[in-house]
Parts: C-alpha cells; structure tokens; sequence
C-alpha cells in the first residue's frame, strides 16, 4: 500500500522533467570496431562480388541498349554505367567485408555490419526465437552460409550473418540453441 | 455442461451455433454485392436477360446461403487437454491444432447483428502476425465465455472445466479506470477528423459509373466550375466572402462530428478492470468488445498527448504487446488502448498495476545532441534551396519558388520541437524515452522486455560522432536518438548485460 502512495506522490508530468545539460563529446571519426570480432570467411568477397555483378550486368545491358539504339552521343551513356558498375561490383564487397564481424559470447551474438551505414547488434540468446541456416545458389559451391536468427521484436525481428562456412554456421546453431529456454513473452 | 454431453464432445467435437449461420449470412450479404452487379449487367446485356433478374438474384443469394450452410455442417471444434483444435473444409479438410500455451489472447467480439441473438465471435491469437489464427464465428454468449476461461485457466496452469467457479472469478470488481459519456465526448472533440473526405472519395472512385459525368474529364469539371462561377460572379465580394466562412464552418463542423461519431462507437462505456488474470477492458457501443491482456505480456507502455490536451491535463495510456488489439485494422498501430483520456492520477494508477513505474522525479532526463536535427535540416534546406533555383531558372516562376520557403519554416519549427521534446533516461530497470513535435509519446519499457540492441549510424551522423540505438520490443519499436557514440554502447551494453543475466527457465511458467 505504502509503495502505491511513493508511486502516486511521484507523479510528474511530461514537462516537469530534469533535463541533463548536452553532454559534449568529441566527434570520434568512426564506431569503435573492437578487437574481439570474428572476420567472416574470405570467400564471401567473391560470393558477394558474383553476386553484384549479375545484379550490375542488369544496368550494363541496358545501357548496351541505349547505345545501340544511338540515342545520345557514342559511350556517353555506357563508360559511367560501366565504370561504376565495376566499382559496385569490384571494390564496394571488399570495403563491406573488412566492416562485418562477429562475436559469439557465452550468453549473446553480436553482428557488426555497414559500409556507409554502420550498425552494431546484440542479440541475447534467451531471447532468439529461432534460428535458420541458410545456403543460396551462390553460396553452395563456395561452402558458405548464412546464418539467421530471429527475435520476437518488431525491429531486428531478423538477425542474418552471411558469409559462414557452412560447418561453422552449423556449430553456431547448435551453440545457440544450447542456451535457448523459452522466454515468457 | 453435463457429464454425457462431455463424452460426447470429446468424440465428435462442437458445433458452431446454428443461428450463426444465418447471423453470418445476412452480415455477409454486403460482400455479395459486386458479384451480383456483374452477374446483373452481364444479364442486363440481353433481351430476355431481364425477365431472369430476379431469379439470378435468388440463384446467387441461394448459392452462398448453402455454401454457408456446408461449411457449417463442416465445421468442428475440439477441446482437448492441450490444445484447442479446428476442423473445418469442404474439400481440403483442415486440422488445426492451437496449443494452449501458444495462444496469446482471446477476444471476444460481439457486432450488433450477433448481439441481438446473444451470439458472439471467439478469436484465438497467437501472435503469429497473420491475425486468422483461429476464429469461431459464431458461438453463444455464454460458451464464448467458457472458452476463454478454459484458456486462462489452462495457461495458469488449473485446468479447469467448472464453468460455475471460472464465473466466480470474474465477479465484478469496481473498474480500475471508465470513461462516462462526457469523457468520451471530450475525446470525440480531440479526434476532430477529415477522413469523411477520404470515404466520399474512394466511395466516388467505386461508383463513378453512377456519376453523371466522368469524374476524372477535367472539361466537364471546368464546365461545372464555370457555370458555379457565373452565378458567383453575379453576387458581390461580401457574399462570397460568407460563402466561403459559411463553407470552413461547415467543413469544421463535420470534422468535429466525425471524431465525435467515430469516438462514441468505439469507446462508449470504456471500463478497465484488473481482473486476476490481467486487465481486462470492455467497450463499444454497436459492436461490443472484450478483452483481456495478461499484465507479464506488457511489452512496454505509452503515454501520449497533444498540445490542447496536454493544456487541460489530458493523456492516452497504451500498451505495447504482441497482441494485435482488436477493433484495429492491418497496418495501423496495434498498440492496445488501456485509457483512451485519462488524467495522470488515473494512469498511474494503471501503470503501477500493470508492475510499470512512472519516471520519478529524481531521475535526470538527458536531451539529444542538437547536431542530430541540425544535420537533418542542413540537407532538408539543400533540397529545397535547390529546388528554389530550377523553379526560378527553369520556369521562371518566383512566386512559387517563396512558397518553399514557408515549407523551409515548417521544416525549421518540426525540427525544433523535436529536438526540444526529445529525452531519454534510464534507470535501474526500465528505459524511458520522449520524443514528437506536435503529439508527445512518453514510452516506457522494463529493460528485461527488449529482445536486441543495435547501435545505428548513418555517414553523416558519423562524423559528428553520433549514433541512435534501435530496441527491439516485441509487438513495437523503441529507439533513442541522436546520442553521442560512446553513450549508445553504453546503453546498448547496460540493457544487455541486464537481460542476458536473466536465466528463462525460471519464469517461462508465468
């Protein structure tokens, strides 16, 4: 009864609140990647670097289309597209590879990711709902995977961490499904 | 329910109630509609096609009363020990089994149709997303009532089949929190509304083969608009200018009749009460509903206002939890209304029943790094400026090149009031977070509900070292914005560390 009284006596309105000074810190250049991540399997940079440029051929062959069809001026059209497909396609997996890493802790998984938009996640394991290993078209011949696991929040519902050797993401499944118990949700 | 009548159950199951059948049929009548108005103008086509109307009419209502009626006759349930199960299917039989532990919710939904027979519509949810986890439509009154204490019951872990005792238990109590119908006029003011334009317009777009013009010939617009601005013409300036408040009036006059019409069928005789199996709330006035969300699946809460009613001490109190509300449609919030207008006094009390604290007032609110909004603005104002320039170079159109200033200021003011509305705190175990410009949300979350934390920067923002951290809380989101990097991790380290300690396999029984 006495706790219900504190509570009520405690009650402050939305605009009666303490409000902390800024806190100024120095803008540091980049996320601290810390020591203690895992590299993801090299091969995924070739995985990824196939995988764009099927995507980027699509964008090639158009503009083969349009210089064809002569629209505009010769190579005005195709020496951009191709240009900056061969960077998409050649320089941009090797940048996103060296930003992933990993680390599997004795109670959480953690994913770093990002090339222009860093995030860094942690997911409890008590609270991995299920977890998926997946193998693309692509992935296959090179023995990599992906690994997946999925929390009942609306945001990050999906965690995915591509670019595991398969036997690798196998004994990260079953390490994590060690420690599941069901959550009361 | 007696002991042969049990037996019986067990082998063949229960049936849905036969007046439901019809019930369901007239309430679908509607949905026959556009089918028949094909089947009528095809018909229409031919000489004779309209000597068989009225037997097409019959043919078609025909056809869907014994497509009900099969279905029906189809149609079993079955209560066992473990779970609920659904048998249903005229070709395809389909078995469905929903275990008792996996069932998040059941609601009770009764429409007006339902209501005259005592008839009721059971929903049992699971939280699956798709929101036709199981459906019994329709039941008695009373047997919906029994299904869903057999539910409770079953997941406090007392099975129990005595419908007599599970009626004892939701005798009534005195209401945590009700609205009385000023309450709810006074909400009806606040939810002042235009969509009435919406629905006349997608109403135009379903029958503009009535119309008697085409809606979307711009000549025939112009024609009606002329002809208007003739007679226009003819009357003086003060005329027109009464016309035109006359009009705004009018306009105000229906938005606030709207809200107050929409309010009135939803939230007639609001009632909250906390029951022993959680809150339980009742309200609407043709379509009544009856819910009841257990207190541990209380995601997170939030409380919400709006300038006016933030003047006069007015509130909203929310619950965030896996459980699509009902009543709510895809896509909109799902958050489930515990207090649709409440003064503080009456939210606390609500809160501290649902284990939430309010933010003490000791603990010290932090405001986000105003470089956040700053950097927003910067590129909003880039966009516009240039935008500014091709109108002026290219169209040579000055007038409404000044025009995107005004949007320019609106941009400036939402900037502003969000950085002066947003905080954040934490303490020992909950996250409290405010944020909005013109309607403030308060969220508050346990720490030991979030599901991950993830640390989030876009290449701006990294430059000047600022990160936002994205919750996951299941059935919403919570994020804390423009922190400087360092204090991200170290939220994002604290939470963690507070709900990855906590070992599951002791409260998966609540």
């Amino acid at each position: 009864m006495t706790a219900q009284t504190n509570r009520l006596a405690n009650i402050t309105p939305l605009a009666h609140i303490t409000i902390m000074s800024e806190i100024i810190i120095d803008p540091a250049p980049t996320m601290a990647l810390n020591d203690d991540l895992t590299p993801l399997d090299p091969r995924h940079i070739t995985v990824t670097r196939i995988s764009s440029a099927i995507f980027m051929a699509i964008f090639v062959i158009g503009a083969g289309v349009l210089e064809v069809a002569q629209i505009i001026s010769r190579g005005a059209f195709i020496i951009p597209v191709a240009l900056l497909a061969l960077y998409y396609a050649w320089v941009v997996p090797a940048r996103k590879y060296a930003r992933w890493g990993y680390a599997v802790g004795a109670d959480r998984l953690r994913v770093v990711r990002g090339y222009l938009f860093y995030s860094d996640t942690i997911v409890p394991f008590g609270r991995i709902q299920h977890i998926d290993v997946e193998q693309g078209p692509l992935q296959r011949p090179y023995g990599l995977a992906t690994l997946q696991v999925h929390t009942a929040g609306n945001h990050n519902s999906t965690v995915s961490l591509p670019g595991l050797a398969h036997a690798d993401a196998l004994a990260m499944r079953e390490a994590i499904r060690a420690h599941i118990r069901q959550a009361a949700l | 329910m007696n002991a042969s009548a049990e037996i019986q159950q067990a082998a063949t199951g229960i049936k849905l109630s036969a007046i439901g059948l019809f019930v369901g049929f007239i309430t679908g009548l509607p949905r026959l509609f556009f089918p028949l108005l094909a089947v009528l103008f095809g018909a229409g086509r031919s000489d004779k096609g309209v000597f068989f109307m009225p037997f097409i009419i019959a043919g078609v209502i025909g056809l869907s009363l014994i497509f009900r009626w099969i279905a029906w006759t189809r149609f079993r349930y079955f209560i066992e020990d473990e779970d609920i199960r659904i048998e249903s299917g005229l070709i395809s039989r389909n078995a469905r089994s929903i275990p008792y532990d996996r069932i998040q919710d059941v609601s009770i939904e009764q429409k007006p149709l339902a209501r005259m027979f005592r008839l009721a519509e059971v929903k049992f949810e699971t939280g699956s997303g798709t929101g036709d986890e199981g459906t019994l439509s329709y039941v008695a009154v009373e047997e919906a009532e029994r299904l869903r204490e057999l539910v409770r019951a079953h997941k406090a872990g007392t099975a129990e089949h005595n419908a007599l005792q599970v009626t004892a238990d939701m005798a009534e109590t005195p209401p945590i929190y009700t609205m009385d119908t000023r309450r709810v006029l006074t909400l009806g003011f606040y939810s002042f509304s235009l969509i009435i334009f919406a629905v006349l317009g997608g109403a135009a777009q379903q029958f503009d083969f009535l119309m008697p013009f085409d809606i979307y010939d711009v000549g025939a617009w112009l024609g009606v608009a002329k002809n208007n601005g003739d007679v226009l013409n003819g009357i003086g300036w003060s005329a027109r200018i009464l016309a035109g408040l006359s009009a705004l009036l009018a306009l105000i006059a229906l938005g606030f009749a709207t809200g107050i019409i929409r309010t009135f069928l939803r939230e007639n005789g609001f009632r909250l009460d906390v029951t022993p199996k959680g809150f339980r709330r009742r309200r609407g006035l043709l379509t009544l509903t009856d819910t009841v969300m257990p207190v541990h699946r209380v995601q997170a809460a939030t409380i919400q206002t709006g300038p006016i009613r933030k003047l006069r001490g007015w509130y909203a109190l929310k619950f965030v939890s896996l459980a699509a509300d009902s009543g709510t449609k895809q896509g909109e919030d799902s958050d489930h209304a515990a207090a649709p207008l409440a003064t503080m006094e009456e939210i606390a009390r609500i809160l501290s029943a649902a284990k939430i604290d309010r933010a003490s007032s000791e603990l010290v609110f932090a405001r986000g790094q105003s470089a956040w909004w700053i950097i927003q603005f910067v590129l909003v104002t880039i966009i516009i400026l240039s935008a500014m320039l091709v109108l002026i170079l290219a169209a040579n159109a000055g007038w409404k090149a000044a025009l995107l200033l005004l949007l320019l200021a609106f941009a400036a003011t939402a900037f502003y009031f969000q950085w002066r509305n947003n905080r954040y705190a934490l303490d020992t175990d909950q996250i409290f977070v405010r944020s909005g410009w013109w309607q403030e949300r308060l969220t508050i979350a346990p720490q030991i509900k979030i599901q991950s934390a993830e640390v989030q920067q876009g290449p701006l923002a990294r430059r000047r070292g600022l990160a936002s951290l994205q919750l996951g809380i299941a059935g919403g989101t919570l994020e804390i914005i423009a922190l400087p990097v360092a204090m991200a991790r170290q939220i994002q380290t604290q939470i963690i560390a507070v709900v990855a300690k906590v070992d599951y396999s002791q409260i998966s029984g609540k």
